[in-house]
């Protein structure tokens, strides 16, 4: 399981507007590009250098393009980097204040402690 | 040699500004009673008079990330610019530019790697909402210069709790030997009980109004002891997945010291979370 790519996919995606809109609006298109262009970026890097090994597992790559919070906690990603892109992604439809943070905790109801470790 | 004029310990809710600033329709119906607590919460800094901040926090993967993590982190740097796009985008936070105080940096990184802690630097660091809530809140004039001092309690493996103490116990001992006349204030924010991302989130209180309450009045009372007994990296899941951010609170208890009360002290519970506020004047209150 890749935790770290996970993290990265969200905390990439999350802190460029453009890729926030391209992840709301075509998922499985900006998934299948980011993983084959921007997964093995050493990020805080100058650029010309890159990893070589970063995937995502099938059950990740699914749970991003489906965009499924309830699946990405279950995975472990770091919960403070979903909940902060999907916010970007989804408040926007808001009928009245925090309905989306609010229905976000609800699909999470059934998880008890301990929650999925995040440790990376 | 440079004086400790207030040490401050504060949570550092995000929403406040805009909270604050709204106007009409806009405007939450808790923001007057926040306001005037922050009013005079501000005041407990004004009346200690200090020339410089040393200002403690946790960045949320702005500038840190997990390809390069460090566990504690002090800003060297003549300038710092502050938050970020995506808290511009969720929270209405302003971009800012604040001063940095180069030689006290220096000093923390000599003494403290001296003192046991493999401090890590930077020079050229963004700082984001766990620095930048509190000078909105306690000086928006945003005209002294500051220390950043970033510790990890986010990413785990994360540091003990005592650790965060003995960290705070030593940063007081540092600013104390610092060859300065300058008056320093030392201000650090944290949580009390929080959830980020999971199924308590956004609830009517804080995830856990009894921790809240046990948890102030460890910091109130200056209870190390109990504080230091009772909580764990484990224990700290219970309360809410991200409470882990009350070691910066354990790190502030350990800058004012064992047994210190504080001599201001207040709370506001809001939704989602309790708003936490505490000052101690190691001198004495000011005249």
């Amino acid at each position: 399981m890749s935790k770290y790519l996970l993290n990265k996919f969200l905390y990439t995606v999350d802190r460029d507007p453009e890729l926030v809109e391209r992840y709301r609006s075509t998922p499985r298109e900006l998934v299948t590009w980011w993983e084959a262009s921007q997964a093995n970026a050493v990020l805080n890097c100058h650029t010309g250098e890159a990893s070589t090994w970063l995937r995502l597992t099938d059950e990740e790559r699914s749970a991003l393009i489906d965009q499924d919070h309830v699946r990405l906690f279950a995975l472990g990603a770091h919960p403070f980097l979903t909940l902060t892109l999907f916010i970007a992604m989804f408040e926007r439809d808001n009928t009245e204040p925090l309905e989306y943070q609010k229905a976000y905790g609800a699909r999470l109801a059934h998880f008890d402690l301990p929650y999925p470790d995040i440790a990376t | 040699m440079a004086s400790i004029v207030a040490v401050i310990a504060s949570t550092h809710h995000p929403f406040y500004y805009k909270a604050s600033t709204a106007t009409g329709e806009d405007r939450p119906p808790f923001a007057d009673e926040w306001t005037r607590k922050i009013l005079a919460f501000r005041e407990t800094l004004t009346r200690a008079n200090p020339d410089v901040l040393v200002m403690v926090g946790s960045d949320h993967f702005h500038q840190l990330w997990l390809d390069n993590m460090p566990q504690f982190l002090v800003g060297k740097a003549p300038f710092y610019d502050a938050n970020w796009y995506n808290e511009e985008r969720e929270f209405g936070l302003p971009r800012m530019l604040l001063k940095g105080q180069e030689d006290l940096s220096s000093h923390i990184l000599r003494a403290g790697l001296d003192e046991g802690f493999d401090l890590a630097f930077s020079n050229e660091l963004r700082i984001d909402h766990s620095i930048t809530c509190p000078i909105i809140t306690l000086r928006p004039e945003a005209d002294l210069p500051i220390v950043p001092i970033y510790t990890n309690i986010f990413a785990p493996p994360l540091p003990q709790p005592s650790r965060f103490v003995k960290l705070g116990e030593t940063i007081r001992k540092i600013v104390e030997e610092w060859p300065s006349d300058l008056r320093v204030a030392i201000v650090g924010t944290g949580h009390l009980s929080l959830e980020l991302g999971g199924p308590r989130q956004f609830g009517p209180h804080g995830p856990d109004p009894e921790f809240d309450r046990r948890a102030v009045e460890w910091i109130a009372t200056g209870d190390l002891d109990n504080c230091v007994r009772e909580v764990t990296l484990d224990s700290l899941h219970s309360p809410g997945n991200a409470t882990h951010g009350f070691m910066d609170f354990m790190l502030m208890m350990g800058v004012a010291g064992a047994g210190a009360k504080a001599d201001h002290v207040d709370t506001l519970d809001l939704f989602h979370t309790m708003e936490a506020y505490f000052t101690w004047y190691p001198n004495g209150v000011p005249a």
